[in-house]
């Protein structure tokens, strides 16, 4: 009996204050933003969405999390052939592409700007800012979880053999790797070759040597654009790692076989892993108890000028087709997720980086990076801003990515498998590669990316 | 006389037919249908804008390399996994049904595989097999490199073929049982007094019965092992090491829905249910002659 009374109490109370707040309409409009983040992160966007709901009255995001980034491609491409689709929604890194010529989406600095919210673009690190603008410099998705790799080693390790520093070229990675297993070290390093490891190994790597992964830089330049990775510089890294593959000095670790790298570097298992900057939550938290570590900047080939890394993760989508009134909650969202507490709430709560200036400088004041877990994750934002983006480090703009970065993986197992030698697996790559950008590039005849 | 009910009009008949026409027609003839139709052109994933290619996708799925690898790939795994699930079955179930101690127990244990969801059971299998943390590191610390499913494609595939195998071995065993248990007892036990043995009877007795079993199961295997295979693959090797586990089902689905091209999975689902057409007209046409039915 009381329970009903109070909660008639709570319902009175509720539509009183609604009532009083908005007197012209009752109901906040709602609006769908799907998302590919789950676990952890998933509970993360949903406190982000419940503080948006919470900081106005106008609007009301649903957050909806579909299980993995190709996932929500894909049941997004569902809905919005069924008219069903959501206002806003998250794609991952390699999709640009495919979203640039869909055409099913409202450029997100048009829709900021018709809904009267001034952004200033130019505080967008640029490494991350070109990635998801138009050749013109227009910004068509928001940056949301943004990331780049690192190259994390364990400092116990090291000090056995007289280092203090991490090596920062990768003939010194070789060397130190080499005594790593001198001083008993199993194993030194740690890879993985599957597709998604394409990041780090071939994308990343090509950009902090300026080396292109396409013709036609990178793809920014035309859906004509074909692979060239088996005659750069990314031919010596591929016969480096596997010589200190055979050598023993490098073990595969991935979850099909027990143990990631994450893992095995975490349990003090392998002493060097290069991996997302989105890990060092993840390392922090499931460390073998008095382990200590650090991350450093991937390294570079000796001689080498060092340009910026690429950005990684997903940015947020604005989808064509829903009402003016959908447009302005989502301008409101997008506007929300842009302001620097924001990017301290993200960034406290996951491994992710600010994505501008303003939210990185905001954190150094709070005194994020001077605190013990949080401490290195700077070294990202370096990493990224390392030099102004040259016309091949803005990032990789080429069709069907996700099936490239597939064949990356095959080939890669099938040189460490000792099946071809490192340049007949990455002439495949780039013969097979090739035949999947001239299918793209069939798909879409005559279009030509923004 | 016979009477039976017949109607004045072919109109009536055919309105008592639409209701099963419709569900067919939805369900079955609309899907296929709509996929030999993107199978024949190019689909932009967002829709807007198809371009009619003819069969360039069956040209240039054929001309692949990588495709005729995963149609050996499907072939080897098939084989192999109906053979192991069907044999291991079929000594189990002959065992039970010789009502040995405790034959209730192992009746309810032997089927319990089947209602493991393939995912759940390659998660289990994942463990199991990893090379460093599971069974086979026992193994591979005796031999050093002995299990590598991570490198070595003929491991990758043993693993998918042992995670498959025992979950149809449960599959079998319900119908083998009872196709034993339909055998009158009492031709096993007049062999057994005219003085033949265990195998003697095996073979001349229950296993010609049982032959109708044996051949619905070696169809439904076979079948299964095109199509179920999925969970298991993704979650074990994920098609690898370098494409040899890459299923055609499970090609289908990393080109589809993984890699957008709806065209290509389209036609590579076309060629895949004509394979398993043809497979079983085959099977029909020249395994059925040795089967005995009552």
């Amino acid at each position: 009996m009381t329970m009903i009374k109070r909660g008639f109490a709570a319902l009175a109370a509720g539509a009183l204050s609604t009532a009083l707040a908005m007197p012209a309409s009752a109901e906040p409009v709602k609006f769908d933003f799907w998302f590919g983040l789950s676990g952890d992160l998933a509970r993360v966007v949903d406190t982000l969405c419940k503080n948006f709901n919470a900081s106005q009255k106008d609007y009301e995001v649903v957050c909806t999390s579909q299980g993995n980034y190709d996932a929500t491609l894909q049941n997004t491409i569902a809905a919005f052939r069924a008219g069903k689709q959501p206002a806003v929604v998250q794609v991952y890194d390699v999709g640009t592409a495919t979203m640039m010529l869909s055409g099913a989406y409202k450029p997100a600095d048009k829709l900021m700007e018709e809904n009267g919210y001034k952004i200033d673009y130019a505080d967008y690190f640029p490494g991350i800012a070109r990635y998801y603008a138009t050749s013109k410099g227009e910004m068509l998705s928001f940056p949301f979880n943004s990331s780049t790799p690192l190259m994390y080693w364990n400092k116990d390790a090291f000090a056995k053999i007289g280092k203090t520093e991490a090596p920062k070229t990768w003939e010194d990675v070789g060397a130190d790797l080499k005594a790593l297993k001198d001083a008993g070290y199993e194993c030194p390093m740690a890879i993985n070759i599957s597709a998604n490891e394409s990041w780090q190994l071939m994308e990343q790597f090509s950009a902090l040597h300026n080396q292109p992964i396409a013709t036609k830089n990178n793809g920014y330049d035309g859906l004509d654009a074909r692979l060239e990775v088996n005659k750069t510089k990314f031919v010596q890294y591929v016969t480096d790692l596997k010589k200190w593959y055979d050598a023993g000095l490098i073990k595969i670790k991935s979850k099909d076989l027990g143990q990631d790298m994450v893992q095995a570097f975490a349990s003090g298992t392998c002493q060097v892993i290069l991996t997302s900057v989105g890990d060092h939550g993840t390392v922090g938290r499931t460390q073998k108890e008095g382990m200590k570590w650090d991350v450093a900047e991937l390294p570079v080939y000796a001689g080498t000028e060092r340009k910026n890394s690429l950005v990684g993760g997903a940015s947020l989508w604005v989808l064509s087709g829903k009402s003016d009134a959908e447009y302005k909650g989502a301008a409101a969202f997008l506007n929300f997720i842009h302001d620097p507490k924001t990017a301290l709430f993200w960034s406290t709560n996951t491994g992710y980086i600010p994505v501008t200036k303003s939210g990185f400088d905001y954190m150094k004041g709070q005194g994020f990076y001077d605190k013990a877990p949080y401490k290195g994750r700077e070294v990202a934002i370096a990493s990224l801003t390392a030099s102004e983006p040259t016309e091949i480090t803005r990032g990789v703009r080429l069709g069907n990515f996700t099936q490239i970065r597939a064949e990356f993986g095959t080939q890669m197992q099938a040189i460490f498998a000792n099946k071809v030698s490192v340049q007949e697996g990455l002439d495949t790559l780039v013969k097979n590669g090739d035949a999947i950008l001239d299918r793209f590039q069939q798909t879409y005849p005559g279009k030509t990316l923004p | 006389m016979e009477k039976r009910v017949t109607f004045g009009k072919w109109t009536i008949g055919i309105l008592f037919a639409v209701p099963q026409l419709l569900l067919i027609f939805t369900f079955f003839y609309w899907p296929a249908g709509q996929a030999v139709y993107w199978s024949l052109t190019l689909q932009q994933p967002w829709g807007g804008g198809n371009i009619w290619v003819g069969l360039d996708n069956f040209r240039s799925i054929l001309s692949n390399a990588d495709y005729w690898n995963s149609i050996t790939a499907s072939l080897v795994f098939a084989g192999i996994s109906t053979g192991l699930a069907m044999f291991i079955a079929l000594v189990l179930a002959a065992l039970t049904d010789r009502q040995l101690a405790g034959s209730r127990l192992y009746r309810v244990v032997l089927i319990w595989p089947y209602g493991i969801a393939a995912p759940a059971l390659a998660m289990a299998f994942r463990f199991i097999l990893a090379p460093e943390a599971g069974f086979m590191a026992v193994v591979n610390r005796v031999w050093p490199g002995f299990w590598d499913p991570g490198l070595d494609g003929a491991d990758a595939m043993a693993s998918i073929i042992v995670a498959f195998s025992w979950k149809y071995v449960g599959y079998n065993f319900i119908f083998f049982l009872a196709a034993f248990q339909a055998i009158p007892r009492s031709l096993i036990e007049a062999a057994a007094m005219d003085g033949s043995g265990v195998i003697r009877r095996f073979w001349d007795i229950q296993f010609p019965l049982i032959t109708p079993t044996i051949f619905f199961l070696l169809v439904i295997n076979i079948t299964e092992s095109f199509q179920d295979s999925f969970g298991i693959v993704d979650i074990m090797t994920a098609g690898g090491p370098a494409n040899a586990t890459n299923l055609m089902v499970y090609k289908i689905y990393s080109d589809g829905f993984k890699g957008l091209d709806y065209s290509g999975a389209a036609a590579q689902s076309i060629i895949l249910m004509l394979l398993i057409v043809v497979l079983t007209i085959f099977q029909f046409r020249f395994i059925e002659r040795r089967v005995h039915y009552r």
